[in-house]
């Protein structure tokens, strides 16, 4: 009895140490997480001096904003363009820093791809999960299917199917294959199983029409699953890289991240000015994901489940 | 009972109509951007096409020379590298660390989450323009660091070095690629069921026999999931390789995106490019299939 005593004892003193142990490799391991981050931010408030220093500055001993000056004074664009269609009239903002362009073609970017695939997606979700139509479980193999494969080897016909709908090198041909992936759709139609049937039928007898059911009893229901969608899209077009890359080649109509790229591209080694880059396209979405993280968090989870 | 037939019928057509109706703007986008250009893809792969010039139908012939291509078989052999160092431990790391991070409970776990997660939000060319400094040969942390605490003799040249790129690639990916899993993770620890955990708790289970026996069971379809996207995204690992080391030196970090990006948008053989997008594709269908059955098995 007193021997199974001590062995649990030791036990638990074992997995105490264990338990403090883990803690502190997973606070070391948090501060090395972080650490890019802090060194992009510091770094961009650091003076040329101690940026190419041999000896690094942990803390910078001078703020300074000059890489930011230099970042906001190298390029200029307009703030705005306006092509009327079919005519050669375009309308031009005032001359800018191209920066500050590139941020407000990113808050676009991102922001017409959540608009627009979360309208669609809230649809087609509701659709496949509470609609009995012929070829729904082929429609929804083939976009499981359209998940599992990887979208950037669609990259090459995709940029000769912009160039012949003439979106070629406008924002749109980045918006637009965000809204098709079919993630969304999945995302909402997990939400969408939740809606009772009786609500739905209740609905009909009492005579609402299909847009009125949709919009009155379902939307209310996935609302939280449309939030997650939401955030999820904002955040991954703001970073997605590739679909840039490719389709945005003019300075006025390049994206923050690939502002940076390219400012990389051509002053390899002037690192406060590309952390003041990295700094400008970062800082905004961390604070969006900072402010809405449960949201976020929901619809990384709410994807997993049942995949 | 007739007229019920007819009634359900009239109700088919209508559920038909609205549910395709509710379809359409997502079809369009679907179509028109993701199965369209898929499509476009494979067939585009048997032809000789590049910029300004009618395609000319070749058959295999793109398949074929990529298996000759030394620089492609290279490229492939980089990225199972990469995923096959990447995935066991982002799954191992992720689940150790959702465990640690889950019993911390409440605002202290959720502050772990976020910080392993500000990697994927920062974005990948922010990330990576801020490790290409710190990996720098002079001004970077890691050689000075190294140098100076004994651990190296002089400054390596991290990302010019054969030896080391690849590696450096690979530790930059797995920061990217943690938060994922481990908000995953954590969300799957806290519904596993607690009374399973707790009658085992009282019938003497240590820590690790409660984990493995009854945690590990009722997380698989989470790893199941994670082990699939954590593939994809190794196998796809392409702003990393562009931004940091444009596949040197000397083809030493290629890896097969990044070839297909260098072969369609710096030489401009799209027929080529799509082969390899294909053989890409079927490669990831593959092994996503198999990991399937395994978990199903199992």
């Amino acid at each position: 009895m007193s021997e199974k005593g001590n062995h649990l004892a030791l036990g638990k003193v074992r997995s105490k140490l264990y338990k403090g142990f883990s803690i502190v490799v997973i606070t070391l391991l948090a501060i090395a997480f972080a650490f890019p981050l802090y060194w992009i931010i510091t770094g961009s408030f650091k003076t040329q001096a101690a940026i190419n220093s041999v000896t690094p500055q942990w803390w910078p001993s001078e703020w300074v904003m000059d890489n930011y000056q230099k970042l906001f004074s190298r390029q200029v664009a307009p703030l705005w363009e306006c092509h009327i269609p079919f005519t050669q009239v375009t309308f031009a903002g005032p001359e800018m820093p191209a920066a500050v362009r590139w941020l407000l073609n990113t808050v676009f970017m991102s922001l017409a791809s959540m608009v627009l695939t979360c309208i669609t997606a809230a649809m087609a979700g509701y659709a496949l999960a509470k609609k009995r139509f012929a070829g729904r479980t082929l429609l929804f193999s083939l976009i499981v299917c359209a998940m599992a494969l990887p979208k950037q080897v669609i990259l090459i016909p995709l940029l000769r199917e912009m160039a012949d709908l003439h979106l070629y090198n406008t924002i749109w041909a980045v918006i637009y294959p965000i809204v098709g992936w079919p993630f969304g759709v999945f995302l909402i139609k997990q939400f969408a199983e939740g809606i009772p049937g009786e609500m739905m039928e209740a609905a009909r007898i009492d005579g609402a029409s299909e847009w009125k059911t949709f919009y009155l009893i379902a939307l209310p229901m996935i609302k939280p699953g449309i939030g997650a969608l939401a955030i999820f899209t904002f955040i991954t077009s703001w970073n997605d890289y590739f679909m840039q890359l490719i389709m945005l080649t003019s300075t006025s109509n390049l994206t923050i991240s690939l502002g940076i790229a390219k400012l990389q591209a051509e002053n390899a080694t002037d690192f406060g000015l590309i952390m003041a880059g990295a700094a400008l396209a970062s800082i905004p979405i961390i604070i969006v994901f900072l402010v809405f993280q449960k949201y976020f968090t929901k619809g990384i989870t709410m994807g997993a489940v049942k995949g | 009972m007739k007229k019920k037939n007819s009634m359900s019928r009239a109700l088919v057509m209508r559920e038909t109509v609205a549910g395709y109706a509710f379809m359409l703007p997502s079809l369009v986008f679907f179509i028109g951007f993701v199965i369209y250009p898929m499509i476009q893809c494979i067939i585009t792969s048997f032809f000789d096409s590049t910029m300004n010039r009618d395609d000319i139908f070749i058959g295999f012939q793109n398949y074929i020379e990529m298996f000759h291509d030394s620089v492609f078989l290279g490229a492939l052999k980089n990225t199972f590298i990469i995923v096959v160092v990447s995935v066991p431990i982002v799954c191992i790391f992720s689940l150790w660390a959702a465990t640690v991070i889950y019993d911390l409970k409440g605002p202290v776990c959720s502050i772990f989450r976020c910080i392993f997660y500000l990697p994927v939000v920062t974005g990948s060319v922010a990330v990576t323009v801020v490790w290409k400094w710190m990996f720098n040969n002079y001004y970077g942390i890691f050689n000075y660091v190294g140098t100076h605490t004994g651990i190296l003799n002089q400054n390596i040249n991290w990302l010019g070095d054969e030896r080391f790129a690849l590696g450096c690639v690979i530790l930059i990916l797995l920061t990217t690629s943690v938060g994922q899993p481990i908000v995953l993770y954590v969300s799957a620890l806290s519904n596993v069921d607690q009374s399973l955990v707790e009658a085992a708790e009282v019938d003497g289970a240590t820590r690790f026999q409660c984990f493995w026996k009854i945690k590990w069971a009722q997380i698989m379809p989470t790893t199941l999931y994670i082990l699939i996207i954590t593939m994809i995204n190794s196998f796809q690992c392409f702003a990393l390789i562009q931004l940091l080391t444009s596949g040197g030196p000397n083809h030493s970090t290629d890896t097969i995106m990044y070839y297909i990006y260098y072969n369609a948008f710096k030489l401009y053989r799209y027929g080529y490019g799509n082969a390899m997008g294909v053989v890409l594709a079927v490669i990831i269908a593959v092994l996503s299939a198999v990991q399937f059955k395994l978990a199903k098995t199992d």
